[in-house]
């Protein structure tokens, strides 16, 4: 068979438990974002645009969801008859079974994938970042480098430091220091998680890694500082896009507030070089009634007959009759009902807002109402600012 | 459960001439519908809903748009093993191209030998309806029929255009009597929508020779005596486009609920589907208005829209108003431009301070690329 030249694995398995509510019954990769799209489709758009076609994403985490809106990998020209989509879930094996200890066990446990389209290098990312890149130029610069492991940076405001993994490097790029979520961060630019092995090294480093007892089988923690101090070439390629991750509900709404505007932050109207693809229900398009009222928000595929100001609403959204959304985002499905007034919230897909219902009206970016999945408000209730809620309300209550 | 014995079969070029502006670069089968669809989505999909898996298009012009839309069918779950979409295209050595649908049919009667589905179901491209063929097809097995004719009820006046065959049935839903209807035609009637689910073993009896047979109308549906012929009703919403009037007022007609309810709905029955453009979210910027309008993704609005139909990535520009149109794919309305009752065709710019006007029932057409 023909050798792969880049593979790439992407990371999908983990639960984002500070994005509460919206995972407990999806990862967070499936998590819906910019009205159309899920998380996940900007790394898996970023590979169609980059070229590359061999893509193993490693799931563990509420994996349902996630594998039934991957699908055969299709949206994003990943159904290739030689590589394309591969789900890699946990498996049995002889010698017994076990579930992803951690992202660097998660590839580990699938080097015989790897191994079967003998690739030269392997192209490490995350499914929880809204960015587009071209990791054809960071592949580039890897080869030409010739380094063992090129890892992507962006420059993060000091006070954001202590989130990431934070790395120095001299002029030629070559990695000087890194530090997992230091303390006292010696500069701000961060690890984007994105990573390029040599395949030779990355399946060196992965059993040595094993057989380390005490390692916890995590890239940022283990592999990377061990290769660092065993003098590995190791490189980095600073990408100065935008990028965000959207691992906490503030972040999430910020990251969809970005989206809106004349000029967004971060736009969604592509070009053919860097478009996002992502799965499309069959849905028809935007229907706004006589007395719609909408102002600088994105949406698809709703139908509007309320007031909708800075907000973002995704496929198969009502907005009733006189009901007003405001810098919210709505997933599909959602209905929200006549005389609604809903502030400051993310509500997530097939909720029901009943008529005359208040959901954190006079709240804050600070103070983001949550509403999860399937929950049906009763009619005139109030949610106040900063809430959570999980489960359906008993309308006695 | 589903029948899955019967082969579908779309008549591409149908109707070209009754709106030769939209047709001058495409079939009528690919004439864009609806915000996002193009004519022959409706049909696929109720036809990839109803169980059909294979689907003969016929085509003989004009279908390179069509093509492009079709693709490898995917979109309708129409990519399938052994069938799925197949494009008829007259063979070069016919003798002569085809008029009527019976000729067509007559000239794919290869691919229709090679069958081995019970029934054939036949569309014209046109018809925009939400319809499940497969209890067509279980009514045509029900009445052991050689044809089921599937009709509207309407009422008619003298406004009513497009010559109708008007269909009577008896009791058991026989059609008795098949006639065309003419200006006098008045009062409610059942119309035949050129939908028909017929049994293939006969449709290869009336080709035969010594038949001599030219149109499905004229020669075997008014043998009601000598053929079993029923009709079965279309419930529903229910278009087909005529003139370039209709095709305004039927795109407008997705502004009422109710019909985009019947059309849509997943409670309607088929999911009407059609290619996935990946384009971007709708975008409403401070200052638009835009109300009783239908819009689809990709569309940038920072003017004023009232009562019309928007396709994908229309923008318009802050100043600029478009009311009672259907805009194409691709347009760009410019500040202080206005559109009223217009058909624009795709890719059109619209540049500053123009203003263009056509009324309800003389809608004004601008050709597709056209810089005005």
């Amino acid at each position: 068979m023909r050798r792969k030249k880049c593979v790439a694995m992407l990371l999908a398995g983990g639960q984002g438990a500070r994005l509460y509510a919206l995972t407990n019954m999806v990862a967070k990769p499936a998590v819906s974002f910019g009205a159309k799209y899920r998380i996940i489709d900007f790394t898996l758009s970023n590979c169609y645009n980059s070229g590359i076609d061999t893509v193993g994403v490693l799931t563990q985490y509420q994996p349902l969801i996630l594998n039934d809106y991957l699908g055969n990998g299709e949206p994003w020209d990943l159904d290739r008859s030689y590589g394309g989509l591969h789900s890699l879930p946990p498996y049995q094996a002889k010698a017994g079974s076990e579930w992803y200890r951690g992202t660097a066990n998660a590839i580990y446990q699938n080097l015989h994938f790897l191994h079967s389209y003998n690739p030269e290098h392997v192209l490490i990312l995350s499914g929880d970042h809204i960015y587009k890149m071209d990791y054809s130029k960071m592949l580039e610069e890897h080869i030409a480098t010739g380094a063992d492991c090129t890892i992507a940076t962006i420059d993060v405001n000091v006070e954001e430091a202590t989130r990431f993994g934070i790395l120095d490097y001299g002029l030629d790029g070559k990695i000087t220091s890194f530090e997992e979520k230091p303390k006292n961060p010696k500069s701000n630019h961060a690890s984007m998680g994105i990573y390029i092995f040599k395949m030779s090294s990355l399946s060196e480093e992965l059993k040595r890694d094993e057989e380390d007892e005490k390692s916890q089988n995590d890239f940022g923690k283990n592999i990377i500082p061990h290769m660092l101090a065993t003098n590995r070439k190791m490189q980095a390629y600073s990408f100065d896009g935008y990028w965000r991750d959207v691992g906490t509900i503030k972040s999430l709404w910020e990251t969809n507030m970005d989206l809106l505007g004349k000029n967004p932050e971060f736009s969604l109207n592509s070009t053919s070089e860097d478009k996002i693809y992502g799965r499309t229900g069959g849905s028809p398009p935007t229907y706004l009634g006589t007395d719609a009222k909408v102002q600088n928000s994105i949406m698809t595929s709703c139908e509007i007959y309320g007031s909708v100001v800075n907000s973002v609403l995704s496929e198969g959204v009502f907005v009733g009759k006189g009901a007003v959304v405001r810098d919210s985002i709505i997933m599909k499905g959602t209905t929200i009902e006549e005389g609604a007034k809903v502030e400051f919230s993310i509500i997530d897909e097939n909720v029901t807002i009943a008529p005359n219902s208040k959901i954190g009206v006079g709240g804050d970016k600070d103070s983001l109402v949550l509403i999860g999945r399937d929950v049906k408000l009763p009619k005139g209730c109030s949610i106040k600012s900063g809430d959570i809620i999980e489960r359906y309300i008993n309308e006695n209550k | 459960m589903r029948t899955n014995k019967a082969v579908g079969i779309v008549f591409g070029n149908i109707h070209d001439d009754d709106v030769p502006q939209l047709t001058a670069s495409r079939c009528l089968a690919s004439v864009p519908f609806g915000g996002r669809y193009r004519l022959i989505d409706f049909c696929l999909s109720n036809m990839a809903s109803s169980g059909i898996t294979k689907v003969g298009i016929i085509a003989k012009r004009n279908y390179q748009s069509l093509l492009a839309h079709l693709g490898s069918g995917k979109s309708w779950d129409l990519s399938r093993k052994n069938a799925g979409i197949i494009l008829l295209p007259p063979y070069a050595e016919a003798k002569a191209i085809y008029n009527t649908r019976f000729e067509a049919i007559a000239g794919v009667s290869t691919f229709i030998k090679r069958c081995t589905e019970d029934y054939i179901v036949m569309s014209d491209c046109d018809n925009v309806c939400n319809f499940d063929y497969d209890s067509a097809i279980r009514y045509h097995i029900e009445k052991n029929a050689d044809i089921t004719a599937i009709y509207r009820r309407r009422t008619f006046d003298a406004s009513s255009s497009r010559p109708h065959n008007l269909m009577t049935m008896d009791d058991t839903g026989r059609v008795t009597k098949v006639e065309l209807g003419d200006k006098n035609t008045a009062g409610e009637r059942c119309f035949f929508t050129n939908m028909l689910v017929i049994s293939r073993r006969f449709l290869l009896t009336i080709l035969g020779d010594g038949k001599n047979y030219t149109s499905f109308s004229k020669d075997v549906m008014k043998k009601t005596n000598e053929y079993r012929i029923f009709g079965y009703e279309l419930t529903g919403y229910y278009s087909c486009i005529d003139s370039l009037s209709s095709y305004l007022r039927h795109n407008l007609d997705l502004l009422q609920k109710e019909n985009r309810d019947l059309l849509f709905k997943k409670e309607s029955g088929a999911m009407i589907l059609t290619k996935v453009r990946d384009s971007a979210p709708l975008r409403l910027e401070n200052g638009s208005k835009v109300t009783n309008s239908f819009v689809a993704d990709g569309c940038i609005i920072e003017g004023e829209v009232r009562n019309s139909v928007l396709f994908r990535g229309v923008r318009v520009a802050k100043g600029a108003v478009i009311t009672n149109s259907v805009v194409m794919q691709g347009v760009s309305v410019s500040i202080g431009s206005s559109i009223n009752s217009c058909v624009v065709d795709k890719n059109v710019i619209i540049l500053d301070k123009r203003n263009l006007s056509g009324h309800a029932t003389h809608p004004y057409f601008i050709a597709k690329n056209s810089v005005i």
